[in-house]
């Protein structure tokens, strides 16, 4: 297969970018997007060329370090997939393909598709977590959980921490991801316990930082490569609105 | 409290939805005092009669101007949070995320719509009822009696462009309960994906009874104008209001 790339150059955070293209000839349909990439950036280091700066880790999809907005959707056309999952066979023979990174006002591009996702860093400092003792691990069975509590918990933490819901918000938004991360812990008991505090916490380091206003469109349900529900984002509502009426 | 209600994007939202939610309540009020026009022109009256310049009235429709403008100037601090919030740099392909609803990304211009049909219809009926019994007159610029609401009301929807832009106003507010209905609840955090395929077919319920109740007023006034002696509302006009 063969395609043509518009690819967002940018040589650092404080340069002006612009798009570039590429062509990337005989790629396998079986090729991953990122493999399609590195083929890319062999060609160009061997043409003497700077290479595409990209993010990525793990190619399983489970890191969250890949990114990329391709085509107009966040991780690309493919459902519940990251870039990093999705193929080439997904494109046509001779397409062009349009690549961009984040676009969010708290996502500063660092290079090329590279961006900051620090911010969702310090959302999860902020309160992102469970205070417990260091000890040994506690028994497994210690604390009955109901299956559905621990099913729809799990469902939460899914999220990857991508920044997909917030580069595919019109508003910039972040709240899906911080409704995943209180969501996941305020189903299960330990969690439970600083559920307030958390999600007080978080919706101010959010609001901070400089994310926008969540106005329930639902595009960061249907861009989501772990398909992370907005019902998390009710939940984080209820939660957050219960706790700042205990004030 | 009121941090939370001014700082918090949350609280900012919930200003919203709890503000929403009385105004979808006052249309579905609005629109079944508007029915009773088309069955009883003197009961229509009756009511205009009691939501007249009484105290009671006067303190509702302050209280409904300020659900209003809160909604308002709060729709505009989010929006404008939310531009600054996108960035600078824009995507230069965009797609539509499937499953999302045109209504849900467009609610302000579809606000600032319903917002410019409000004013229009201030102009042509609270101005010409309730002011001018404020003021103390008994005649409105039209030399109406301000408290012969059926007559206003026939003489309003017997000009065609007013009909057409009440109905282009009526869309917009279609559009914008669509969304607001359900997003509401959501905002407050009553909703689950059980229960989103409810709220949405609710959504669509509530605002296509408000829309569909103001609409058969509007259009029911203008085939009675073009009818001559149809108007329910001869009774009470003496047949003038429209011309016949």
């Amino acid at each position: 297969m063969n395609f043509k790339l518009k690819i967002w150059r940018q040589k650092d955070a404080k340069s002006a970018g612009a798009f570039e293209t590429y062509e990337v000839k005989n790629i396998s349909a079986d090729t991953s997007f990122l493999e399609m990439l590195d083929i890319l950036n062999n060609d160009l280091v061997h043409a003497g060329k700077e290479p595409v700066a990209f993010d990525h880790d793990c190619r399983e999809g489970i890191c969250g370090m890949c990114s990329l907005h391709i085509d107009g959707h966040a991780h690309g056309p493919s459902q519940a997939v990251t870039t990093c999952q999705m193929y080439m066979r997904k494109f046509k023979d001779g397409a062009t393909i349009t690549i961009e990174p984040w676009r969010s006002a708290a996502f500063p591009v660092i290079k090329d598709l590279v961006v900051n996702r620090g911010a969702y860093d310090e959302i999860l400092q902020a309160g992102g977590f469970v205070s417990v003792r260091t000890n040994s691990v506690p028994d497994g069975n210690a604390i009955p959980i109901p299956k559905a509590d621990a099913d729809e918990s799990m469902d939460a933490a899914a999220c990857v921490g991508c920044g997909a819901c917030a580069a595919t918000c019109k508003n910039g938004s972040a709240m899906l991801f911080v409704a995943a991360r209180v969501s996941s812990l305020a189903k299960l008991p330990q969690g439970r316990v600083e559920g307030a505090r958390r999600a007080k916490a978080m919706v101010a380091k959010m609001d901070e930082l400089g994310f926008g206003n969540c106005t329930n469109t639902g595009a960061c349900q249907a861009e989501c490569p772990k398909q992370i529900s907005i019902a998390h984002i009710a939940r984080l509502n209820r939660e957050f609105l219960a706790a700042k009426l205990q004030d | 409290m009121s941090c939370f209600l001014c700082n918090s994007s949350l609280g900012k939202k919930l200003v919203m939805s709890v503000t929403g939610c009385c105004l979808v309540l006052f249309l579905l009020f609005h629109m079944a005092m508007n029915l009773v026009a088309l069955i009883s022109p003197e009961g229509y009256n009756v009511i205009c009669s009691l939501l007249g310049a009484n105290w009671y009235a006067v303190a509702a429709t302050a209280g409904l101007g300020a659900l209003v403008v809160l909604h308002f100037v709060y729709a505009f601090i989010l929006t404008i949070n939310n531009y600054r919030a996108r960035g600078t740099q824009r995507y230069a392909v965009t797609a539509n995320e499937p499953g999302v609803e045109w209504a849900s990304k467009n609610m302000l211009v579809l606000g600032v719509i319903v917002i410019l049909g409000l004013s229009l219809h201030l102009v042509h009926f609270w101005s010409k009822m309730m002011l001018v019994e404020l003021m103390g007159q008994h005649q409105n610029a039209l030399g109406l009696d301000p408290t012969n609401g059926a007559v206003l009301v026939a003489f309003t929807f017997s000009k065609w462009y007013n009909v057409a832009l009440y109905l282009v106003w009526l869309a917009a507010l279609w559009f914008h309960l669509n969304h607001g209905v359900w997003s509401m609840f959501q905002t407050v955090g009553w909703a689950n994906d059980t229960w989103y395929p409810r709220l949405k077919c609710a959504s669509k319920v509530v605002s296509t009874l408000v829309i569909l109740g103001f609409a058969a007023v509007i259009i029911g006034f203008f085939v009675f104008s073009l009818c001559a002696g149809a108007c329910p509302a001869a009774g009470v006009c003496g047949g003038g209001c429209c011309g016949h």
